[in-house]
């Protein structure tokens, strides 16, 4: 597609970059398809394709007023756009450096402003998150935490890491427990290095960079010793948390000091479906018959990684069964569902009725966002398939 | 500085000039404020289609959700004299749904509803905005299918597969958007609802489904189509065959037709367009082959067999480097991706392109690549090429960078002698894209004037006011003359009685 950025613009190496990928669109408007705003309202300014020439006409000096940024904040940054582009448009990372553009000409949405700064300060903390939440479950706001039992330490062969995430180790922790105790089984020790909590998606994605980057550099700072020592991987139980520390590489490819470290710990990072990918589980307890499993747009989209966690429960013994339109966002997609209740209800409510349709006992997923999400209103329990595994198995 | 191209309007009969600004009190009675677009910024985006060498602001773009509000529409711009495009996906490659600056740009995308699926009778009712592919999923459930597959159909929609007659790799088999259509219904310029076509195959008085598909929204707004339905075929394979030479291919297509067999798809692909669609789906196709066939064959098992062997022998027989089927359904599926993704692939090539459509007679299918291939060396820009080789439609893909001045006059002079071989060989100057803006120049090659005063004809019999998509389709006189002065072939003059300016 035809660009006009601004010398100085281009002269930057994010302008440089913005241009580049401006310049692979060909306009052929695939991407709507498989847009789920595109698909709710259908104005072409609610695709991947709108937003991309908003983008350019901002970045080319053009009149731009909230208007551009409403659109912006209406994408869910699902990214099913670039896995059905076949000219290769990093939307991702084109609508980022839209949003730190219209941030900086201080074109802002006041409540979601708002919003945002509240959500920083709270979610990417536990310390502050768990009062929250213990507040809400005893107004019956939120379900009830459920207590851990403590694993039993065995003789391991290996090592790995595990982020026991901000929101995920208030309101779940049973997920990354059956983690460690599927791990266990197998010999591994699981190491949680306490002070490592969020990823640093929440300010990544809530215009926060710097503070971001403060937080994603901890975090390699507390992961560095452990991967000397020995630490075979990084293994996420959110696919979200997964994609951003899989992004380190990139976000830091500029950074002189954290370059390299960053590129090591994103090639470690690995889904928890990634690593066990090859295992075959082996039934001992029927608990569940069949399972839908909707996949996260950071696994599916993000990660690109599919049809492995089906595999996976099918082994376990569970019939996994298919629904329509299983590309498509539930709505979660991080905070968003906090920021656009609106659009955010309707893509749920979609997705409920495609996976009832298909009559399952249960919902699987693999992100924490989504099973929240889900749950609020689905019918039936919606579990991470790693839970769902350990107690099949166990 | 903004090298943009404007398109040349003059032609377009300017009616008084509306200000923007007055557009929402026009229209407020017709559909909810949120659904009307004027400014500026919102108006960008939609200034092309995915014909992009070219961009117009409508004065507004509005959003309807329901029939009632498209008639409300029409009559209100018939009351103002103003000109309507009307735009479904806007997946377009040759700008039919492109704005025209004093007009309305009526985009049809939510009016998406599948209203039934018929499998008795095998026909799908729906809405002008439903999805080609969203169709044959809707009726999968039945074991159904809605055969046209223009390579955009996860995206395009079938009021756009009307307006320019669609077509697709299963075209060659079961024929185009107007073989598989059995009832439109339509807004006439009156704000009248009118419905054509019946379930029944053969209707008496004239065949105006027929005109008014692929009439490139001039004539009438759809706002309603029965689709004919088939049942998916009892077995189908699919065999890629490699060849070492462009020719090779070329000929084995014409050996596979001329032999008997008539495959469901038959497509080729060069080698830039291999590597490029490969990159982007890992379909398997062998990247160091000069050409690609693709040729999908489907019926029962016994007849399916012989088929299978006639196009083996026949690829094989013009030096095929390899020859294999697909090994399941899955990867049946894969090597359509990868072909029906080329276009946009491209954009892994070059920044932009310009997409050829032209149509020729399958046996100069060998000499015609091979022309091409001189007309690419000797202006200075490459063509990949891919195509829709059973029926002849050829589709080479002009690559230019369009941030380079000068490029995309080179590519419409690289475009504009392709088409103008295809009609030199018994060709069209399309096949399945429409005319739009992009080959109007064209159709002056094509058509001599008496052909293009009737065609103007019957949009006058529609339209008498001309506010349907004008200025498309069908060029003016005057244009042709001096589109003429400019090409002189063999030193004939065309429209030699035309009065020249």
């Amino acid at each position: 597609m035809q660009t006009n950025l601004p010398k100085e613009l281009l002269a930057t190496t994010t302008g440089e970059r913005a241009d580049e990928i401006l310049r692979k669109c060909v306009h052929c408007g695939f991407c709507n398809a498989t847009c789920p705003t595109h698909q709710v309202t259908g104005d072409e300014l609610d695709g991947p394709r709108g937003r991309i020439y908003l983008i350019k006409e901002m970045l080319e000096g053009n009149i731009t007023t909230s208007a551009t940024l409403d659109h912006l904040d209406q994408c869910l940054t699902c990214l099913n756009c670039e896995t059905t582009c076949p000219s290769g448009v990093n939307y991702g990372e084109l609508v980022e450096i839209g949003r730190e553009h219209i941030e900086a000409k201080n074109i802002q949405n006041k409540i979601t402003h708002i919003k945002r700064q509240l959500i920083c300060a709270t979610f990417p903390y536990p310390k502050r998150f768990k009062p929250l939440y213990s507040i809400a479950s005893l107004l019956g706001l939120a379900p009830k935490r459920k207590s851990i039992v403590a694993i039993k330490t065995a003789t391991y062969s290996k090592k790995v890491i595990l982020l026991d995430g901000c929101v995920q180790s208030v309101t779940n922790p049973e997920i990354n427990h059956a983690l460690k105790t599927l791990l266990d089984q197998c010999s591994i020790q699981a190491i949680s290095v306490k002070a490592a909590h969020c990823c640093g998606a929440i300010h990544h994605h809530n215009g926060a960079p710097e503070k971001a980057l403060a937080i994603i550099k901890n975090n390699i700072d507390l992961w560095w010793p452990h991967i000397e020592n020995g630490c075979e991987a990084i293994i996420m139980t959110a696919s979200g948390c997964g994609l951003t520390v899989k992004d380190y590489a990139r976000i830091l490819k500029h950074d002189k000091e954290y370059a390299q470290k960053a590129q090591r710990i994103s090639q470690l990072t690995q889904d928890a479906c990634e690593f066990f990918a090859s295992f075959k589980f082996i039934k001992n307890n029927a608990t569940y018959k069949s399972v839908a499993f909707h996949p996260p747009c950071t696994l599916q989209h993000g990660q690109r990684i599919n049809n492995v966690v089906e595999k996976l429960l099918a082994s376990a013994g569970f019939e996994c069964v298919d629904f329509t339109d299983k590309h498509l966002c539930c709505g979660s997609a991080g905070t968003y569902s906090l920021l656009q209740p609106a659009l955010a209800t309707q893509l749920k409510t979609n997705k409920i009725y495609q996976i009832m349709q298909a009559k399952p006992d249960v919902i699987a997923t693999a992100n924490i966002g989504c099973l929240i999400h889900l749950q609020k209103d689905s019918s039936i329990p919606v579990k991470h398939w790693l839970e769902l595994v350990d107690i099949q198995i166990s | 500085m903004y090298s943009q191209k404007s398109l040349n309007t003059d032609e377009i009969h300017h009616k008084h000039m509306l200000d923007r600004s007055e557009i929402p009190a026009l229209f407020s009675s017709c559909l909810p404020k949120a659904c009307i677009f004027t400014s500026i910024e919102k108006l960008r985006p939609y200034e092309c289609d995915a014909y992009t060498a070219y961009r117009s602001l409508p004065l507004a773009v509005l959003l309807p959700e329901t029939k009632q509000q498209v008639i409300d529409i029409v009559k209100t711009c018939q009351k103002y004299q103003l000109p309507i495009v009307t735009r479904g996906a806007g997946t377009g490659l040759s700008g039919g749904a492109h704005p025209i600056e004093n007009g309305i740009l009526l985009n049809l995308s939510k009016l998406n509803q599948i209203y039934e699926i018929n499998h008795e009778l095998q026909y799908a009712r729906v809405g002008p905005g439903v999805r080609n592919l969203a169709i044959s999923e809707a009726a999968s459930t039945y074991d159904l299918y809605y055969a046209p597959d223009p390579s955009s159909q996860i995206a395009c929609t079938i009021g756009g597969n009307i307006a320019e007659n669609s077509g697709g790799v299963h075209c060659l088999k079961y024929g185009l958007t107007v073989h598989n259509i059995l009832e439109i219904t339509f807004v006439n310029i009156d704000g009248e609802v009118i419905t054509v076509g019946s379930e029944c195959y053969e209707n008496p008085g004239y065949d105006l489904l027929a005109l008014l598909t692929g009439s490139e929204g001039m004539l009438a707004i759809m706002i309603q189509a029965k689709v004919k339905l088939l049942p998916k075929p009892a077995n189908k394979e699919v065999i890629l065959a490699a060849f070492n030479r462009i020719e090779d291919a070329g000929e084995a297509v014409a050996n596979i037709i001329a032999s008997g067999v008539i495959p469901a798809g038959l497509e080729m692909m060069d080698q830039a367009v291999i590597q490029a669609t490969e990159n982007f789906c890992q379909a398997g196709y062998p990247t160091d082959a000069a050409a690609i066939l693709l040729c999908e064959l489907d019926g029962f098992d016994e007849a399916l067999q012989w088929e299978i062997q006639q196009v083996t022998q026949q690829c094989n027989q013009c030096h095929a480097t390899s020859v294999r089927k697909a090994n399941n359904a899955q990867e049946q599926e894969l090597f359509w991706k990868g072909r029906k993704s080329a276009f946009p692939a491209i954009g892994q090539l070059a920044p932009d392109y310009l997409c050829m459509d032209g149509t020729i007679p399958r046996q100069h299918l060998a000499h015609v690549l091979g022309e091409i291939s001189n007309i690419s060396e000797r202006i200075g820009l490459p063509v990949a090429n891919v195509f829709h080789a059973g029926d002849g439609n050829l589709h080479p893909l002009i690559m230019y960078d369009a941030n380079n001045a000068g490029e995309l006059d080179k590519a419409e002079e690289i475009g504009s002698q392709i088409l103008e071989l295809c009609v030199s060989v018994g060709g069209t100057i399309t096949g399945e894209h429409g005319v739009g803006i992009e080959k109007l120049n064209q159709m002056c090659v094509q058509f001599n004037s008496q052909e293009l005063i009737q065609f103007e004809q019957v949009k006058l019999a529609f339209d008498p006011e001309r506010l349907f998509n004008p200025g498309k389709a069908i060029p003016t006189l005057q244009r042709c003359a001096e589109f003429g002065a400019m090409h002189v072939h063999a030193g004939e003059l065309p429209f030699k009685d035309i009065p020249r300016f």
